[in-house]
């Protein structure tokens, strides 16, 4: 981040105190007994509301029995950022989400923190669960990015026998998992811990090395058998008012990555932070900023509470933290003292009429000071860059690159894609998943034979068919997954 | 509230329950805080020549996050001097006059018999527990369950003890034996007053993967222990009945064997019990559970408009028969509440694997419903041709009140297997098609 004139505000121990993991990890005993109340559903809705399918009331029985190993297995050949999506995955919206204790006893099996047991165990211990094959089919892949995307892709082609190679920009793998969670969700290690396995199964990794800089495009597709492009989405985007170039005002993943590459204790916040927006990366800005000493936290939001993008658990989150929201506020100005930083935000209040337009109501301006300015208002496409460098690659109308859901296959035939450059922005795990997708979509387009599909035997059907009713399965399937969301986008 | 005084064999106790013999009721100090909890009686730990005992003896296995859900011991009979619990015994029955002192005993010889039987009347006993069941230590010195387990030594040793009791004698009867009810008629035959069961069932609750010693182990070894709480209920239960129901028994019945619960106390009262002794569930929570155990059976008994324990006994004893007497042609099949399923599946895949394959799984539209998170979830559907009334799904089923069992009206008239064979033999009837 550039520009600091903030100070950081905590002594190492409080700022450390204050940005430990929410979640205590679990006992054994804990886990055991978590563990004892999942029903071991058959067809299990969890598994299908898990965008990487992960065969999870299997891994949780083994959790029971003291096979943990086997459990961090289970989870780790389906997910190979298990360990991070037990801890960053709103599991509230997806596995536990639909977990049928909610029907049951409004409380839903602890998915998430399980799955962290589980893969803790195996990264506290060095044990290596997943293998690549001996034989290798002298096939060689390209990925770029390094983020959960490419990641998810290239560990699922290494255990597919394949060859591949990473070009990350940044100098640390993971993207925004080394560089973008809250503090208090996960640590840098915990991802770092994830890439040194995927290094293990012999996928190498270049970082520091910008495709399109450093090297170009087409001497990689040249090189290659096949391209996976999952770098993500761009810059945080400008809110287009007066004032944005003051100190002080910085995009809020830039402040993130700020508290994940230097020590807690000098990292610098305001005493009165705003942050403008209010979607999830909102709440992680505001959050981490009011535990790193800011005094005064508001998140403020030109639309309603009911139309804010966070989920219901950060929201109180960050309520519990001390976060102001303000609703139904526009920025027009940021306003700048004499030296150029940033002391107070003009608002203007708004309202939204019934067709879901948004005006600003004249004579209803006020100013609301800070020192501290963090943008978070959504991130632009990376449409400009695969223009530029992949020139015939098809793009849809939201600037994000058109593939077939299923394989991850773009216009173009040797390239695939998947994760927020390709869906446009959802989670973590969803990247994962496309990953895999479009790993499997590779190694048939490289002419290789059909991998049967892993078995899930918490699912296994009638006469050995994957149950059931005409569904994909076993569910390594974002149709299901899909299915959910539309239905819940309806609902919502 | 009802009356839950007992009068079993002549031993009067204030309530059904009593303290087990067993490491909570060895000591004056632990009888006297039994009773003050409102115990009706204590069965003291069993008296004989001193033993000496090993380290460790306990073990158990846990089910589910529930501990002990199973326990076993190698602890043997009382390791302190008779003269020590002779003298307590008259201590505590002086201090507790209206509740119910047992003595429980186990020697070897005709002689030792009849001098600790007088020495525990003396000591003021209301009654005295002969103690033939322990499977570990004590049998392999012909003591025990060698006793429990050989009909003819039973009744001996009966026998003798019956030469000089003046007070009730009840028989503790071990359940390691093929039938039950062979050493209880033995004991009947001898004189006995009562009968209790069951004592411990031989075990081993467990082996350490990593040392492959079982537990629980002295210095890298075990032994076989004797198995008791909640696991062992569904034993003792059977064991029980079979006493209640047998012609030639009709003794009174203390009734053992993994109660820790006023449920419990109720079936095995039901099942023809008097009074109920209890050893694990206090080495688990203490004696404080008896105010549940009371408490709950009165307000049951209130409950059902029952006005005393008494009235209670035996009313389940006869609701069981042999096989051969039940009605073939009855008939009941499940009905799932889809208001109340959870879309778990648990009845399918049990039905489907281990039954009768007559759930299948269908798509939640037909019915206009979705049981379950996920949109498109195929729900549960009863085949009802297929289903024979297990009762499996019901068992699996997570929610109460999801999965019911319906009779149904088959419009035959009731067959028993015995009726049925004797009207084959008599050519009135054709035999029933083998089920495909």
């Amino acid at each position: 981040m550039k520009q600091m004139n903030l100070s950081a505000k905590l002594p190492a121990d409080v700022a450390a105190e204050n940005m430990a993991e929410l979640q205590p990890a679990y006992t054994p005993q804990e886990a055991a007994v978590e563990a004892s109340r999942c029903l071991f559903c058959f067809d299990a809705p969890c598994i299908m509301a898990c965008p990487t399918g992960i065969d999870i009331p299997s891994f949780i029985k083994k959790i029971e029995t003291e096979n943990i190993l086997g459990s961090a297995r289970t989870i780790l050949s389906a997910n190979i950022l298990g360990a991070s999506c037990a801890r960053v995955c709103p599991t509230e919206v997806l596995c536990e989400g639909a977990c049928v204790m909610v029907d049951r006893q409004r409380d839903p099996i602890k998915i998430g923190r399980l799955q962290r047991f589980a893969t803790d165990y195996v990264y506290e211990r060095g044990i290596d669960v997943l293998k690549s094959p001996q034989q290798k089919s002298g096939r060689r892949i390209a990925v770029i990015g390094a983020g959960p995307a490419g990641v998810g892709c290239a560990a699922e082609l290494a255990q597919l026998g394949h060859s591949v190679v990473i070009f990350e920009r940044k100098p640390l793998p993971g993207g925004l998992n080394t560089y973008g969670i809250a503090y208090y969700k996960m640590k840098p290690a915990i991802s770092l811990a994830e890439m040194a396995l995927v290094e293990r199964l012999g996928v190498e990794f270049r970082c520091g090395i910008e495709v399109g800089h450093h090297l170009s495009t087409a001497r990689l597709q040249e090189e290659f058998d096949a391209l996976f492009i999952g770098i993500g989405l761009g810059e945080g985007q400008a809110l287009q008012i007066p004032g944005e170039e003051f100190h002080g005002v910085y995009d809020a993943l830039d402040f993130i990555e700020e508290i994940h590459s230097k020590p807690l204790h000098e990292v610098a916040v305001g005493n009165s932070v705003i942050v403008i927006g209010c979607g999830n990366t909102a709440i992680d800005a505001i959050t981490q900023a009011k535990r790193l000493g800011a005094q005064k936290a508001i998140v403020a939001y030109r639309r309603s509470e009911a139309e804010m993008s966070a989920y219901d658990f950060e929201y109180e989150l960050a309520q519990r933290d001390g976060a102001t929201f303000y609703f139904n506020v526009s920025p027009i100005e940021l306003i700048g003292d004499e030296a150029g930083q940033v002391c107070a935000v003009k608002f203007v209040r708004t309202e939204t009429s019934n067709n879901g337009q948004l005006t600003l109501i004249p004579g209803t301006e006020f100013t609301e000071p800070a020192d501290m300015v963090l943008k978070a208002v959504g991130q632009s496409k990376q449409s400009a860059w695969l223009t530029q460098n992949f020139p015939a690659l098809r793009l849809d109308k939201r600037g994000v690159v058109e593939r077939n859901p299923a394989t991850g296959q773009t216009s173009v035939a040797q390239l695939f894609a998947g994760g927020d450059c390709a869906n446009g922005g959802r989670e973590v795990v969803n990247a994962v998943g496309e990953g895999k997708k479009a790993a499997r979509g590779i190694h048939a387009f490289l002419g290789q034979a059909d991998i049967p599909a892993p078995r899930q035997p918490s699912r296994l059907g009638v006469n050995g068919e994957p149950c059931c009713s005409g569904l994909e399965a076993p569910i390594r399937a974002h149709e299901l997954e899909e299915l959910y969301f539309n239905e819940a986008e309806q609902h919502g | 509230m009802a009356d839950l005084s007992i009068n079993l064999a002549g031993i009067q106790s204030p309530n059904p329950f009593w303290i087990a013999s067993g490491p909570p009721s060895n000591t004056a100090y632990q009888a006297h805080r039994a009773f003050e909890a409102g115990w009706g009686g204590v069965v003291w730990k069993t008296i004989g020549e001193p033993i000496v005992n090993v380290s460790s003896r306990y073990s158990g296995i846990d089910i589910g996050g529930t501990r002990m859900a199973g326990f076993n011991n190698i602890e043997l009979i009382s390791d302190r001097s008779p003269q020590t619990n002779f003298r307590e015994l008259a201590e505590i029955k002086k201090f507790w006059p209206d509740r119910a002192l047992i003595a429980s005993l186990m020697v070897e010889t005709r002689e030792d018999w009849h001098d600790f039987i007088k020495r525990s009347e003396d000591a003021g006993v209301d009654g005295i527990e002969l103690n033939f069941g322990c499977p570990h230590g004590m049998c392999e010195r012909g003591m025990g369950s060698a006793v429990g387990q050989n009909p003819d030594v039973t009744e001996t040793i009966v026998g003798w003890v019956m030469e000089v009791a003046r007070k009730p004698v009840i028989a503790k009867l071990t359940p390691n034996i093929t039938d039950i009810t062979a050493a209880a008629k033995a004991a009947k035959r001898a004189g006995a007053d009562a009968i209790s069961l069951i004592n411990t069932i031989n075990s081993i609750t467990q082996v350490n993967l990593d040392t492959f010693v079982p537990e629980p182990f002295v210095d890298g070894f075990s032994s076989h222990g004797g198995y008791c709480g909640p696991a062992v209920k569904p034993i003792a239960l059977q064991m029980v009945q079979s006493c209640a129901a047998d012609p030639d028994v009709q003794l009174p019945i203390s009734g053992i064997g993994g109660i820790g619960t006023w449920r419990d106390a109720a079936e095995f009262i039901a099942l023809g019990s008097t009074s109920l002794q209890v050893c694990t569930a206090v080495m688990h929570y203490g004696f404080r559970i008896v105010e549940d155990l009371i408490d709950g059976l009165g307000n049951y008994l209130d409950s059902k408009g029952i006005h005393s324990v008494n009235s209670l006994r035996g009313r389940a004893v006869n609701q069981i028969k042999e096989w051969k007497y039940l009605d073939l042609n009855y008939k009941r099949i499940a009905s799932i509440n889809y208001d109340r399923c959870i879309g778990c599946n648990l009845c399918h895949i049990a039905c489907e694997d281990g039954a009768h394959q007559a759930i299948r799984l269908i798509e939640p539209n037909g019915l206009g419903l979705g049981p379950g998170r996920v949109p498109g979830k195929p729900i549960p559907e009863i085949v009802e041709e297929s289903c024979v009334g297990c009762n499996l799904c019901a068992l699996v089923c997570p929610v109460q009140g999801c999965i019911s069992m319906v009779s149904v009206d088959t419009g035959r008239d009731c067959l028993t297997w015995s009726d049925y064979q004797g009207k084959i033999a008599r050519g009135e009837m054709a035999p029933i098609p083998a089920h495909l």
